[in-house]
C-alpha cells in the first residue's frame, strides 16, 4: 500500500490537494526565486573562476575574481543559495502533503526565505572582497551565519508545526530523512561556528578536524538526507507504485546517519591516526547505505508503466543514480590505496560536483517542475525547457564532473610518482578542466532554462494578482438597487 | 518508525556519536595542545610567528590560496640509513665491507646488523632515520606534517588540493624573497607555464623617481617593467611574503622523527 497514493485520496476528502498546494506558494516562491538566482549567479561564478585556468592572468588587477576568492564564493551560492533554500522548499511542500493540511504559519517561511537570501548575498560580497573565514565551506563571516542560523530555525518551525498537524499519525519515509535534515543543519552550523568563527576558536589543528567534520556532514549527509527524501517522495508518486519496501527504507535511513556521519576525514590529514582510520572503516561500511538505497530505488523504478520523456521523473532517477555514484566516489577516496593516488587531486573536487549538481540539483529541480505548476494553479511558461534542461544538464554533469575526476586520476598518479616534475601533474589535469569547462557551460545554460520558467511564473502571477486587485478598484461599488436588481433576476 | 519523535533520537544518537569523536575528541586531544620539544635537543616547536608573518596568513585567507596549495607533507614510514662516520684502523677492509653492504632502506634490525659487521672491523657508523614517501622524495619537506606544525596558525590552512605545489616547508625550498615577489607579481617569469594566476592587484607599478625604491623587484631579463617604471610591493605582498618564508615544518619530534642532514662547512 502507497501511503502516497492513499494519503492523496484521503486528501481530497478532507482538505483539498488545490488548497494545501495553494498554501505553499508564496513561502516556496520566496525560496525557490531566490535559489534559481543563486544557482544562474553561482554557476556563473564557477565558470569565472575555471576562466585561470584557461588563462591565467584573467583576474591578475581584479582582486574581487581572483582564483581562490571566485572558487569559494561559487561552491557556497551553489550550496548555501541554491541547494538549502530549494530543499526546504521542497520540503515544506512534502511536510503539506503528507500531512494533509495547509502548510501552518506560511508567512514565517516568507520572511525567513528573504532573511535567508540576504545572508547569502551578504557572505558573497565578504569573500570577493576578501573577508571569507577561511574554512572550507564555511567560508561566510559571522554576521552573514547569524542569519542564515536563524532563517533556517524559522522554516524549521513552519516544517515541523506542519508536521505536527498531520492528519496520520503513521510516517512515511521521506519524514524520517527529512525531519532528520531538519535537526542535523542547526547542529552541525551551530557547531561549527561556534568553534571557528568566534573571537576564540579552537587551536591549531583542531579546526581542521571540525571544519572536516562539518563540511561532510552538511555536504554529504544533509543533502544525502534531504534529496533522498524527496526522491523517496516522488520515484513512487511518479512511477505509480507504491516505495519497495519501507523496512528497507529504514534499515537504509538507519545505516546512512550512523556511517555517513564519521566520513570525512582525509587519509593523509595532519591528524590523530586514528580519525582518519576511523573515517576510512565508516566510508566502507557506507556501501551497506548505498545498495540499500539502489535496492529501493530499482525495485520502485523497475516495471513501472511510465515513460519519463525527459519530465521531472526523469530527473529523479537520474539524481538518485548520480547519488549511488556520488558515494562510490567518497568511499574510492576514502579507501587508503586509492587515496594515495587521488588525495590533493581534483578528484574531490569532482565528488563535491557531482554530489551537489549531479545528485542534488537534478532532483530539487525535477521535484520543482513537478509541484511548482500544483503550487501555481497553472501550468509551466516553458514547459520543453523542461526536456532541454535535463540534456543540458546531464551532459553537463557527465562532463563536468567525470573530467574532473579522470584528469584528477592522471595527476595523481603523475604526483605519486616523485621521477615525473611537478608541472607535469598540472599539465596533465590542465586538458581535462578545459574539457569541463565545456560542461559547466552546458550547466549554466540548463540553470538559465530553470530560472526563466521559475521567474515567468512568478511574473505571471504577479500580474495576475495585480489585475485582481485593478479590477477590484476599478468595480463599481454595489448599490441598493442592483442588490434589488439581482433579487429580482433571482426570484 | 511509527512515531515522529522516534527520528529525533536517532539522529541524535547518530550525530551525537560523531559529534564527540570528531569535534570534542579533537577540541580535547588537540584543541589545548602546547609547543612540543624538539628530539635530543632543548628547543620547542613551534616558535610563534610574529609581525609581518602573522599578517600574512590573514592574506593568504582573504585571497583563498589553499584553494589550489595544500600545507601538508605526507609519508609513507621511515627508513633507516647507515652512515659511515670513520674508517678506523683497518681503512682497507672497512671500505671493502662497506661497499658490498646494502646502507639505505634499512629497518631497524637490518641496519643493527650492518652497524655490529662495520663496528667489528674498528669502523665507526651513525644510524640516521630516514622519512620515506613521494612528497619527501619530491624535495616537499624532510618529515610528515604534523599536528604541531599548525598551533598558531589561526585558521589552518591545511587546503587538499595541489594544483599547485605544497607550501609547507616553501621557507626552505624558496628562500629568496625577491624570486617570492617576483613569483606572485608574475608567476611565469619565474615559474615557466606556471598556471598560477598572477597577483598584480598586491603590487603597485609606479613612475621611477629620484630615487628608486629599495623594495622595488629585480626581475629577472626579458620581464623587467617598462623603462622608467618600477614595481613596488604593497605591505600585503610583503606580509604574504613573510608569511611564506616562515612556512618551516624542519624540526624532528616524538610523532613525526627525523635524523637531520648537517651540512659541514
Amino acid at each position: 500500500m502507497s501511503e502516497n497514493q492513499k494519503s492523496d485520496n484521503i486528501g481530497e476528502a478532507s482538505v483539498s490537494a488545490s488548497r494545501i498546494d495553494a498554501s505553499c506558494r508564496v513561502p516556496l516562491l520566496a525560496l525557490f526565486g531566490g535559489a534559481a538566482l543563486w544557482l544562474v549567479v553561482g554557476l556563473a561564478l564557477s565558470l569565472a573562476a575555471i576562466m585561470t585556468f584557461h588563462k591565467p592572468d584573467m583576474f591578475a588587477d581584479c582582486p574581487l575574481l581572483t582564483y581562490g576568492r571566485a572558487q569559494a564564493a561559487a561552491n557556497d551560492l551553489l550550496l548555501y543559495g541554491f541547494c538549502i533554500p530549494a530543499g526546504l522548499g521542497v520540503m515544506l511542500w512534502i511536510f503539506a502533503r503528507l500531512s494533509q493540511t495547509e502548510l501552518v504559519l506560511p508567512m514565517i517561511p516568507v520572511v525567513a526565505a528573504n532573511i535567508w537570501h540576504v545572508g547569502v548575498l551578504i557572505g558573497t560580497v565578504a569573500i570577493l572582497i576578501g573577508d571569507s573565514t577561511g574554512f572550507a565551506w564555511l567560508e561566510y563571516p559571522r554576521g552573514a551565519s547569524v542569519l542564515m542560523f536563524a532563517a533556517f530555525l524559522l522554516i524549521a518551525i513552519s516544517a515541523v508545526a506542519t508536521f505536527g498537524a498531520r492528519r496520520e499519525r503513521e510516517l512515511y519515509p521521506s519524514h524520517w530523512f527529512l525531519l532528520a535534515a531538519l535537526f542535523w543543519f542547526p547542529w552541525i552550523y551551530s557547531t561549527a561556528n561556534l568553534f571557528l568563527v568566534t573571537h576564540h576558536p579552537v587551536r591549531g589543528v583542531a579546526q581542521a578536524a571540525i571544519d572536516f567534520w562539518f563540511a561532510n556532514n552538511l555536504v554529504f549527509v544533509w543533502l544525502a538526507l534531504v534529496g533522498l527524501g524527496t526522491a523517496f517522495y516522488f520515484l513512487p508518486k511518479l512511477a505509480g507504485r507504491p516505495l519497495q519496501s519501507h523496512y528497507l527504507a529504514l534499515f537504509a535511513f538507519w545505516t546512512l546517519i550512523l556511517f555517513g556521519a564519521w566520513c570525512g576525514i582525509p587519509q593523509g590529514a595532519p591528524l590523530p591516526a586514528w580519525m582518519p582510520a576511523a573515517s576510512a572503516v565508516a566510508s566502507s561500511l557506507l556501501i551497506v547505505p548505498l545498495i540499500a538505497i539502489a535496492v529501493i530505488a530499482c525495485k520502485t523504478v523497475c516495471g513501472a508503466n511510465v515513460t519519463c520523456k525527459g519530465g521531472p521523473f526523469c530527473y529523479v532517477k537520474f539524481g538518485t543514480a548520480a547519488f549511488i555514484l556520488s558515494g562510490l566516489m567518497l568511499i574510492a577516496s576514502a579507501c587508503p590505496q586509492i587515496s594515495r593516488v587521488t588525495e590533493f587531486t581534483w578528484f574531490g573536487p569532482a565528488q563535491v560536483q557531482w554530489q551537489i549538481l549531479g545528485f542534488f540539483a537534478i532532483v530539487m529541480c525535477g521535484a520543482i517542475y513537478e509541484l511548482l505548476p500544483r503550487v501555481m494553479g497553472f501550468g509551466l511558461p516553458f514547459p520543453k525547457f523542461v526536456r532541454l534542461q535535463h540534456w543540458l544538464f546531464m551532459l553537463g554533469i557527465l562532463l563536468w564532473a567525470g573530467s574532473l575526476a579522470v584528469g584528477g586520476v592522471e595527476q595523481g598518479m603523475k604526483l605519486a610518482n616523485p621521477q615525473a616534475a611537478f608541472a607535469d601533474s598540472t599539465d596533465a589535469a590542465l586538458m581535462f578542466l578545459r574539457v569541463g569547462t565545456t560542461g559547466l557551460l552546458l550547466i549554466l545554460l540548463g540553470s538559465l532554462l530553470f530560472a526563466a520558467n521559475i521567474f515567468a511564473m512568478t511574473l505571471k502571477w504577479k500580474l495576475a494578482l495585480l489585475k485582481t486587485v485593478i479590477a477590484y478598484i476599478k468595480s463599481p461599488l454595489e448599490t441598493a438597487p442592483d442588490r434589488a436588481e439581482a433579487g429580482e433576476v433571482k426570484s | 518508525m511509527k512515531n515522529g519523535f522516534s527520528v529525533f533520537p536517532a539522529a541524535f544518537i547518530a550525530l551525537g556519536l560523531s559529534w564527540c569523536g570528531f569535534v570534542l575528541g579533537p577540541a580535547k586531544q588537540l584543541g589545548t595542545e602546547k609547543q612540543a620539544a624538539v628530539l635530543n635537543s632543548s628547543d620547542t616547536y613551534p616558535i610563534q610567528p610574529t609581525g609581518y608573518a602573522t599578517l600574512g596568513l590573514q592574506v593568504y585567507r582573504a585571497n583563498g590560496c589553499a584553494a589550489c596549495h595544500t600545507e601538508q607533507v605526507r609519508q609513507d614510514g621511515v627508513a633507516c640509513e647507515v652512515v659511515l662516520v670513520k674508517a678506523g684502523k683497518n681503512p682497507a677492509a672497512v671500505s671493502n665491507l662497506v661497499s658490498t653492504l646494502k646502507l639505505t632502506g634499512l629497518t631497524k634490525d637490518e641496519a643493527d646488523a650492518v652497524s655490529d659487521q662495520i663496528t667489528a672491523l674498528g669502523g665507526s657508523v651513525e644510524t640516521h632515520i630516514v622519512p620515506v614517501g613521494v612528497d619527501i622524495a619530491r624535495g616537499w619537506g624532510a618529515r610528515q606534517s604534523v599536528a604541531a606544525d599548525f598551533l598558531y596558525n589561526d585558521p589552518v590552512q591545511l587546503g587538499s588540493l595541489r594544483a599547485g605545489p605544497d607550501l609547507a616547508n616553501i621557507g626552505i625550498r624558496d628562500p629568496d624573497m625577491n624570486w617570492q615577489l617576483v613569483h606572485l607579481y608574475a608567476p611565469s617569469a619565474v615559474a615557466k607555464n606556471s598556471a598560477m594566476p598572477p597577483f598584480r592587484f598586491l603590487f603597485e607599478v609606479r613612475k621611477l623617481g629620484d630615487a628608486p625604491s629599495p623594495d622595488a623587484l629585480q626581475f629577472p631579463q626579458g620581464f623587467a617593467p617598462a623603462a622608467g617604471s618600477e614595481v613596488v610591493p604593497t605591505p600585503e605582498a610583503k606580509q604574504i611574503v613573510a608569511y611564506l618564508l616562515s612556512l618551516k615544518a624542519d624540526a624532528p619530534l616524538y610523532e613525526a622523527p627525523f635524523t637531520p642532514v648537517t651540512t659541514k662547512p
